[in-house]
Parts: C-alpha cells; sequence; structure tokens
C-alpha cells in the first residue's frame, strides 16, 4: 500500500510537471486541429515560449457554454461556428474582443478593413471560411459520377449508404437545394413550416439508409471504410483525406454551404492574457495563409489570400480546393447566422425528435 | 453431465446438439475478445485478415501500432531512438500520458474505495448492525444507477464546488463507483468468518487494534484485495464520468479510446485493446488465485 | 440470550446484578447499544462518504428538474408584475413598463439570451424575440406599450405573455411534463406536446423494450452455459469459468471496439461470408449502427451477468432428484420442465432483474454502435446534457429513469436481498 502510494505521488509529480500549458484552444480536432498545430500553435511557442495545448470537441460551443453556465472554465480560445459564435455573445458567455488588438496587414491595412465582411464581431475573429459539401468514393460509382446536390439524395442512381452530420444546420439547407430550391431562396422558405416540413421530407427520402456523423474527423472515416459511399463533410476534411493519404474522395461543390469559423475567447478564461497575445498572432496575414498549407480552407483576411499557395506537399495547388474559389460557388448557399441564431435550438430538437423515431 | 448408458436415440442427440450449442455461446463469449489481438498486428491499416496474415507470411504482420502507441502525440517522433526519445514519450507520448493518468485515477480510487469499503463491511457483517439492509441498499446503489445520471450529478456538485477537471474530482467519483464491488467482496468473505478467532485473540488479551491486524486482517486479505481489484477495474474502465467531469488533464486510457472510436478506428485501438486484454487476464488470473487461496484458508473444501 | 436473562430476572427474587452492582438487564442493554454504535461507527465514514459524493450530486440535480430560475432571475420586474396582477390580467402600461425596463437590464447583462432561451422551452421561436428586441431597449421611452409594440407587434400575442407567466415561477413541472411528452396551453392545462416532439415516451418505450430483449436473449445464452458449469466436475467448470469472467474483467471499451470491428460492412463477418460466397459485395449486412449493433453488443457485454447468479443457484441442485423423477417415469423433458426449471428460478430471477436494471441505463455502447435507431434513453441525456444544455429537461428525463430504476432496486432487494449479489 505505502509503496503504492509512493508510486502515485511520484507519478503525479511527472504528469503535473508536463501539463504545465499556458494557453489551452478547443477545436474540432482531425485534420483541422493539425492544420491550426502547424500553423499556430508551433510558431507561436517558437515565438513567445507560451505552450499550446490542443484540446478536441465535437462542436467546441457546447462545451464552451456548459463551462461558462458551470462556472468552471478550463478552455482559453475556442474555435466556433458563426451563429454559436453570436449566440454564446448574446448570453454573455464570451470575452469581448477589442478589434484594436488585432494586427495590421503587411501593408498597412487596419485589420478592420482587411477581414473579410463580418468576419470580426463583438466577441469573435474569425480564422477561415469553410464549407459543408458532399464527397463520395470515386471507385464506388464506375459509370456515372454524383455531380449535384439532388444525386446525393438519389440513392436509385447512386446506391450506397449515405452519412450526413447529426444536426439540423446544413442538412436542412442541402435538403431544400437538393429539392430544386435555389440557394438565394433557402432561408426565406426555411423561415416557414411548409419550408421546413418539406426539408425534413427530403430527409425522410435517405433517412433509411443513413448514418449520422457528430466528429469532423468522422466523414473521412467512414469513407475509407467503405461504410458509406457518400457522406456530407467538411470540405478541407475530404481534401486532408484524398490528398494526403490518397484516398479516391471527389468533393461535389453543387449545393455546398460555406460559412466562417471563429475564435472566442469564453468569459473566465483561465489565461486571458496569453489567450489574447494567442488569438492576436494566429489571426495575423501570414498565420492565415500558412494554414491554407495544411487545409483547404479560405483565409478570413484579404491580405493571406494573395499569400496562398501550394499545399504542404508542393505540388497541389490550393485555389481550387478552397470553398470560396469562383468555379466552386456557382450553386453555393452562405450560411445564415441570423436564421441558426434564433432557430438552432429549436430546429435540433425537432431534427432530434425526427431522427429517434423510426 | 456425461451421458448415461441407458439414454435414447434422441437424448443422444439432444446431448451432441447441447454441447454444439455450449460450444457456439463460448465462442460468442470469447471470439470478440481475441479476434483484436491477431488484427493487432496486421501490417496494413485494415480490420480484417489480409491474404498475407491468413496464409501466415511474417510479411503480413508488423509492429507498427505498437509502435504509433509510443510515437502519437510526441514532439520529436522521428528522432534517434535514443533516452532522450524515450524521455520525449514519456512526457508527451498521448497514450502514454492517458496510461499515467489511468494509474494515478485507478491506484488512488482503488485506496480510498478499499478502505472505506473494508471497514464499512466489517461493520455491515456484525449481527449487531442496525438498519443494515437500508445502509446496505445505499452502499451498493452507485453500482446500480445509471451512469449518466451519477456523471450529470457530479457535473453540476463539482463545477459548483471547483472539483470539475481536478484529479481529486475524478478519484472521488471513481471511488464511489468502486465502493459497491468492495462492500460485495468482503461482505462475502466475512460472512464464513469465524467469530470466535477474535474472542480469543481478545480473551487472550490483544487489542482489538491488535486482533485486526494479527487476526481478522490475514484471513480476509484475499477478499479485500480481490475487491480492490474489481474497483480498480472499474476506474480503469470508466469512461462516463471522466467525458462529464474531468478536464483534458486527465484524459485516461478508455477516454482517449472513446475518442478514437469515434473518430477514426486505426489498428492502433486494437494494439490498446490487446494491451488491455492482457492485463484483465493477469487481474482475473491474480482473482482466481485468491478466491482460491481464501477458500483453503477459511476452510471451504471445494465439492 | 436476552430473553433468558430478563426471565431468569423475574424468576428470582433478588436481582441479577453486575460485578459493579448495577442490574443486570440494562448493563446488557447497554452492551447491545454500545455494540451496536459501534458497528454502525464502523460504516459511518463510508455511509458519510456515499452521501456527500453521490447522494447529495445527484438529489441537486434532480432539484433542476423543477428549478429554473433564468427567467425569474433575470426578469424581476415582470416577475414581480405577474405575482402583483392575477391570472387572466391583460398586459397593460404597467406591463410593458416593467418589460421594457428588464429587457434593457437583461440586454446589458447579456443576460437576455438566458432568459429567450428558458421562454424558448415553452414557446419555439421567442429565443429571438428576446434578443433582438433587447438590442433595442436602450432607446424605449414612453410610452412603453407603443415602443415595444412598435419593435416587435409579436409582443402582442397573448400566448407569449400566458408562457412568460407561466416561467416566471422558477419552481415549475413543466420540464416532468416535456420528459413524457406533454406540455401546457395557454391556460395552463395539461395536453400532449406537438406531434413532431413526441419523442421522449417511444424512447422510454424503446428502452425498456430493448432492455428487455437483452435480458430474454442473455437468459437464452445463459440459461445452457450455467446449466453446463453446474453440472461438469469442478475442475473442469473452474476453467470453462475463466471463459465466462474473461469478457467481464474485459474493459467495456476493448469489447465495444471488437464488436465494430466484427460487425462493420467491412468488417470480419461480413467480409468471411463475402469470401465464402454467402453474400456479395453489394448484399452486406447492416448489423451496427443501428438497433441491432446496439442489443448485439450489449447482450455479449451483460451475459456474465445472468450467467454468475444462474450458475450460484444451479451449482447446489442436487442431480438425484431429476435422476428421481426420470426413475419414476418422467420424460427427460418433464423432468427438466417440472423438477429441474423450477429449482432454477431465483437464480433466474436475481440474473433477469440485473441485467435489466444494468440494460436500461446503458449509455456507451449504444452511443458508440447505435446509429440513431439503437440510441436509449440515456443518450438522450447526455445528449440534453452536452448538446442542446436543456439541463432542466435533462434533470427531469434522469429522474424519471431513476425513479424507474430505484424501483426495479427495490424489487431486486425484496426478492433476492443485495446480500445475495455475487461477483465471480
Amino acid at each position: 500500500m505505502k509503496k503504492l502510494l509512493i508510486l502515485s505521488t511520484a507519478l503525479t509529480g511527472v504528469a503535473a510537471s508536463t501539463a504545465s500549458a499556458d494557453v489551452t484552444v478547443m477545436s474540432w480536432g482531425g485534420s483541422y486541429a493539425v492544420s491550426q498545430v502547424e500553423a499556430y500553435h508551433k510558431p507561436f511557442t517558437a515565438e513567445t515560449g507560451i505552450n499550446v495545448v490542443s484540446v478536441d470537441a465535437d462542436n467546441p460551443a457546447t462545451p464552451i457554454k456548459a463551462q461558462v453556465e458551470a462556472n468552471n472554465v478550463t478552455v482559453d480560445v475556442a474555435d466556433v461556428e458563426y451563429a454559436d459564435a453570436i449566440r454564446l455573445c448574446d448570453e454573455g458567455l464570451l470575452e469581448e474582443i477589442d478589434p484594436a488588438i488585432l494586427s495590421a496587414a503587411p501593408d498597412g491595412t487596419p485589420a478592420m478593413d482587411d477581414f473579410l465582411p463580418g468576419a470580426v464581431t463583438d466577441c469573435a475573429v474569425a480564422t477561415i471560411v469553410f464549407s459543408t459539401v458532399f464527397a463520395y468514393d470515386s471507385s464506388k460509382f464506375s459509370g456515372e459520377k454524383p455531380d449535384s446536390i439532388a444525386d446525393f439524395f438519389d440513392t436509385a442512381t447512386f446506391p450506397g449508404k449515405r452519412a450526413m452530420r447529426k444536426g439540423a444546420k446544413a442538412n436542412l439547407e442541402m435538403a431544400l437545394m437538393a429539392d430544386g430550391v435555389p440557394a438565394a431562396d433557402v432561408y426565406a422558405l426555411l423561415e416557414t413550416d411548409e419550408g421546413v416540413d418539406r426539408a425534413f421530407a427530403k430527409l425522410d427520402e435517405i433517412k433509411a439508409d443513413t448514418i449520422w456523423w457528430e466528429a469532423g474527423a468522422q466523414p473521412p472515416q467512414l469513407l475509407a471504410d467503405g461504410e458509406v459511399s457518400m457522406t456530407t463533410a467538411y470540405n478541407g476534411r475530404i481534401f486532408a483525406a484524398a490528398v494526403t493519404e490518397g484516398k479516391p474522395f471527389e468533393v461535389v461543390w453543387d449545393g455546398q454551404v460555406y460559412e466562417y469559423d471563429l475564435f472566442v475567447i469564453p468569459k473566465g478564461a483561465p489565461n486571458l492574457e496569453e489567450a489574447k497575445k494567442f488569438l492576436t498572432f494566429a489571426t495575423d496575414t501570414q498565420r492565415l495563409a500558412d494554414q491554407a498549407k495544411w487545409i483547404s480552407y479560405g483565409p478570413a483576411r484579404k491580405s493571406s489570400g494573395a499569400l496562398v499557395g501550394m499545399f504542404m506537399d508542393g505540388k497541389t495547388e490550393m485555389g481550387p480546393h478552397m470553398p470560396t474559389s469562383e468555379a466552386n460557388l456557382t450553386n453555393a448557399l452562405a450560411s445564415s447566422y441570423e436564421f441558426w441564431v434564433d432557430r438552432d435550438s429549436e430546429l435540433n430538437e425537432r431534427f432530434n425528435a425526427w431522427l429517434a423515431v423510426n | 453431465m456425461a451421458l448415461p448408458v441407458y439414454a435414447s436415440p434422441l437424448e443422444r442427440i439432444w446431448h451432441y446438439t447441447y454441447i454444439a450449442i455450449c460450444v457456439a455461446i463460448f465462442t460468442f463469449l470469447i471470439a470478440p475478445i481475441l479476434i483484436v489481438i491477431p488484427l493487432s498486428f496486421n501490417a496494413e491499416p485494415y480490420f480484417t485478415f489480409t491474404e498475407k496474415m491468413l496464409s501466415f507470411d511474417p510479411e503480413g504482420y508488423s509492429l507498427r501500432w505498437y509502435d504509433i502507441l509510443l510515437t502519437f502525440g510526441m514532439t520529436a517522433p522521428d528522432a534517434p531512438r535514443g533516452a532522450s526519445w524515450w524521455m520525449d514519450v514519456w512526457n508527451n507520448a498521448t497514450w502514454v500520458r492517458a496510461a499515467k493518468n489511468s494509474v494515478i485515477i485507478g491506484v488512488s480510487s482503488t485506496i480510498v474505495a478499499t478502505v472505506l469499503g473494508t471497514i464499512a463491511a466489517l461493520g455491515l457483517s456484525r449481527p449487531e448492525m442496525p438498519y443494515r439492509r437500508a445502509i446496505m441498499a445505499i452502499l451498493i446503489s452507485p453500482m446500480i444507477v445509471p451512469i449518466i445520471i451519477t456523471a450529470t450529478g457530479l457535473f453540476f456538485f463539482y463545477s459548483a464546488t471547483g472539483l470539475a477537471g481536478s484529479y481529486v474530482g475524478v478519484v472521488l467519483a471513481h471511488a464511489t463507483l468502486g465502493i459497491p464491488f468492495v462492500i460485495i467482496t468482503v461482505t462475502a468473505t466475512l460472512i464464513g468468518f469465524d467469530r470466535s478467532l477474535t474472542r480469543a485473540a481478545a480473551s487472550l488479551g490483544a487489542d482489538p487494534t491488535t486482533t485486526f491486524f494479527k487476526v481478522t486482517m490475514p484471513l480476509i486479505l484475499p477478499g479485500v484485495i480481490s475487491g480492490a481489484l474489481f474497483a480498480f477495474v472499474t476506474s480503469f474502465d470508466e469512461v462516463v464520468v471522466v467525458l462529464f467531469v474531468a478536464a483534458h488533464d486527465q484524459q485516461t486510457i478508455p477516454r482517449q479510446m472513446w475518442n478514437g472510436i469515434r473518430e477514426q478506428i486505426s489498428p492502433a485501438i486494437m494494439s490498446v485493446a490487446t494491451i488491455l486484454v492482457i492485463v484483465s487476464v493477469a487481474l482475473l488470473a491474480t482473482v482466481e488465485i485468491l478466491r482460491r487461496r481464501s477458500e483453503k484458508l477459511r476452510g471451504v473444501t471445494s465439492s | 440470550m436476552a430473553d433468558a436473562t430478563a426471565d431468569l430476572a423475574g424468576a428470582s427474587p433478588a436481582k441479577l446484578t453486575t460485578a459493579d452492582g448495577r442490574p443486570l438487564k440494562s448493563a446488557l442493554a447497554r452492551a447491545q447499544a454500545k455494540a451496536r454504535r459501534r458497528a454502525f461507527l464502523l460504516v459511518l465514514p463510508l455511509l458519510l462518504f456515499i452521501v456527500l459524493t453521490f447522494i447529495l450530486p445527484i438529489g441537486q440535480m434532480l432539484h433542476r428538474s423543477i428549478f429554473n430560475d433564468g427567467f425569474a432571475a433575470n426578469m424581476p420586474q415582470l416577475t414581480q408584475w405577474f405575482v402583483d396582477n392575477p391570472v387572466g390580467t391583460e398586459p397593460d402600461e404597467s406591463a410593458y413598463a416593467a418589460l421594457a425596463a428588464d429587457l434593457k437590464s437583461a440586454a446589458e447583462a447579456k443576460t437576455i439570451g438566458v432568459v429567450g432561451t428558458r421562454v424558448n422551452y415553452e414557446m419555439s421561436g421567442t429565443r429571438s424575440l428576446f434578443t433582438s428586441t433587447g438590442r433595442k431597449a436602450k432607446n424605449f421611452e414612453p410610452p412603453y406599450m407603443q415602443a415595444v409594440l412598435e419593435a416587435d407587434d409579436k409582443w402582442a400575442d397573448p400566448q407569449l405573455w400566458g408562457t412568460m407567466r407561466q416561467v416566471s415561477d422558477a419552481y415549475t413541472a413543466n420540464f416532468f411534463l416535456a420528459a413524457v411528452d406533454l406540455a401546457r396551453d395557454t391556460e395552463g392545462k395539461i395536453v400532449q406536446a406537438p406531434e413532431d416532439r413526441r419523442v421522449y415516451v417511444m424512447l422510454f418505450e424503446r428502452t425498456f423494450l430493448i432492455a428487455g430483449l437483452i435480458t430474454f436473449l442473455c437468459l437464452l445464452l445463459g440459461f445452457p452455459i450455467a446449466h453446463l458449469l453446474a453440472t461438469l466436475p469442478l475442475r473442469y467448470s473452474n476453467l470453462l469459468m475463466i471463459l465466462v469472467l474473461l469478457p467481464f474483467w474485459t474493459s467495456l471499451l476493448v469489447r465495444t471496439t471488437s464488436w465494430i470491428v466484427l460487425l462493420q460492412g467491412q468488417g470480419v463477418v461480413n467480409n468471411t461470408l463475402v469470401a465464402t460466397g454467402i453474400l456479395t459485395d453489394d448484399t452486406r449486412i447492416q448489423m451496427i449502427y443501428n438497433q441491432m449493433g446496439t442489443i448485439i453488443a450489449m447482450t455479449h457485454i451483460l451475459l456474465p451477468f445472468m450467467i454468475l447468479p444462474l450458475y450460484s443457484v444451479m451449482r447446489p441442485i442436487p442431480p438425484s432428484y431429476v435422476r428421481a423423477a426420470r426413475s419414476l417415469g418422467a420424460s427427460s423433458w418433464t423432468a427438466f420442465r417440472r423438477i429441474y426449471l423450477p429449482q432454477t428460478l431465483p437464480g433466474i430471477g436475481a440474473g433477469a432483474l440485473l441485467v435489466f436494471i444494468l440494460g436500461v441505463g446503458y449509455y456507451i455502447t449504444p452511443a458508440l454502435v447505435g446509429g440513431a435507431s439503437g440510441q436509449l434513453i440515456s443518450n438522450l441525456i447526455a445528449f440534453h446534457m452536452q448538446d442542446s444544455l436543456n439541463w432542466s429537461l435533462a434533470a427531469a428525463i434522469a429522474a424519471v429513469l431513476l425513479a424507474a430504476v430505484l424501483v426495479l432496486y427495490w424489487l431486486y432487494d425484496r426478492l433476492i436481498g443485495i446480500d445475495n449479489l455475487k461477483l465471480g
């Protein structure tokens, strides 16, 4: 018993000495977290000596809310979607961010003019533009390949299991677009009960063939394991699996839903000063451009766009893989945060009820 | 179980069918546990037996997934494997850190559960214990109450008291979950305990403390140790409470596996699983040996 | 012993006393009280520990199921107005003034979202009304009724005022109603929840059905094994017992992983079936990420909990009873049914109840292999805890589940006795 005690104290000592982290960043795991570690965390530590701990969550917004409301905040910086950033800010769960701490572009353009419209809010600073797209395993379709969002819902022509994110967001929009609704009318229609019913009716068509994923790292894995032949996914994840692991995955940009991802600081973050320092560092022009070396998400600063070049393998041009590239925007939808800020909890409740009923 | 000589042909058929059914059920019990072992040596990142594996070609097998357990999360995994490399493994490798946390939390919570549980079991097994049944029901309840309810309750309680995200919080929670096992095994040992032995010790002038350590303790020790092992395994295997109340500093092996299973089941998960199976075989063997020793000590003869 | 001394004391004229002159009866009673106290003191530390780390947290959590002050704490003036004015009062200028003042202060304190969320639980689509009006509230001038209605005319909705009155009381039974698919209408009458939200009763039913099915499967698979172990000579059965105990000691996550590896589309089972030509690549069976996955994996995980109590009941049954029945002319089936089976009933009861109780509260396995259709009520509690963050509803569902489990637990204690719980 005594020996065990000594052993456990010794181990505690070791564990404590290794856990001398200074900034904890909560993000979405998988290849996206890797891109942040490479582009932000490592250079930050090299420059300031402050360690960065990377923590994963399915959607960091929910643990943040739980932590702040339970008064038990362990995270200093979190990476969240736009609607969540607004919502958490409204509820007083985030520290306000003074835009003055953001660094100007290399040519001297003030930060507020350099960021894309809406990319800086009271409590959040955007880093990237990402997109929810659908992707397929090209080895599963020998003849005709899927090329429109309607094909995702067409299990007769394109047989095989599907996978979708377990949540209402993006799924409802995609369902309506697949049902022939022009991107411009999607949110107006979703504001009505008929629109929501119509979206769920479209989802009903493939419900029996669908596996629901929660973490962003799951869809490429589901494709790789052959569990599904098509899945919705964050475009960067599919890109990473296709380029770095040579998987035969193809992204279909038709019907993509794109939006910002933003850094926020939860209220009561244990290391507020370091968190602000990290935020300033990670959102400067060079860092945002660097991230695009690791994953195909568009930087949220105009000045970074010019610096984006090749993927880290040195031969893949990033431009065509970005959600915001001209060719990919022919039938694309900008996610409406106004809509989701208000309707998120209600529609998710309905979505989960819908999911639970067989 | 032997077939009687007078068995009818129908009964013979049934007898062999029955044996076949039992073999099938045993396979159902054991195969899923054993299947991960060969697969963890797969040279390919697949979860099925490759042709090379089936033909026992050594090229089909490799230790690469075990290597990943060491290198994943290291700062410089490609450095030459000298002392500093191993230092890096010890300090930074994700799975090694998880293992350290599991051991720290497991051992600490086992100590708490075993000490408190054994003392309580001594009281519970005394014939004059008041409200025995009700108290026993309360003490066993952590095993019965759905773990999600316990975890939810602890989440709010720990958030309010500042225990959330601390080792102490996780240890206390795991101790609570382990206590029913200690109570059950130790009281089971005490049922066969001959109380005249303690009276004899007392009549020979030993004070209660001496009696406890010289007479009672050696006799119930096997039960206490198997209770402790149960408590340890409970903590070692627990993930829901860790999910709800632990911070990233206290990630344990099951927590890490939970991540791995949900996001990507690489065969690395199976190498962890293999190691855990070996651990459980070792623990089971210990418990079995203790049980037999305890039966011998208490003079229970095998029928 | 005590009775005997009492008789003695009553019979003899001179009272029996101890060496120091006290009556023996009271000395004995005192000694016994002391022994009881001593036994209790041994248990006390653990009892306190369990109360502190287990009972208290759960109690505190359950309190949330009837208490939510998200509205009352952040809208004090309007809450006061509801207290001052009886049900049915039309909201007048004073009500709107209170509303405007509260909205303004809540928007400044950034608690307006909390208020909106609380009202939104009862009446969908109202959250945005609070946040958007809150943003405009700092410019409100009297008359407030007009100002508020100009900001958004939805504020005139009597249903909204009815809902706000309901939630202004921090103590509410509404979350319990929601947990069983009921709701209150504007007059406070209890009605069924809208159809597209009725899910909890169905999930409770599914949980009990699946747990029942798993219990049945465990019994079906466990009975032959327990019987075999009980009738084999001890040296063989001890060896075979290890095959039962090993899964018991193996990590839950390891076993769940194994089932994923075995059952997934490209898993061992499907691949073997395809390789042997029973299936083709297109007809691979979906055995995981659905109810089937949950049922298979949970049956495997809970099977030892059935076998162990069955075995401990079957082992002491003398084989001579069945032999006697046979010699009296019973067929082997009759002998089994009439003689053996009734004697195993206590084991069946113990195993079935234990498996059922554990199955009803399962979380990890359904979460990992259950897909959408294999989710149980525990997963829903986790969902409301971690995703929707409707903690009061999570607590209410947890309370219902807990009540069900405690009833079963009580039944177990009455029928089998907790002392008879054995592990290996």
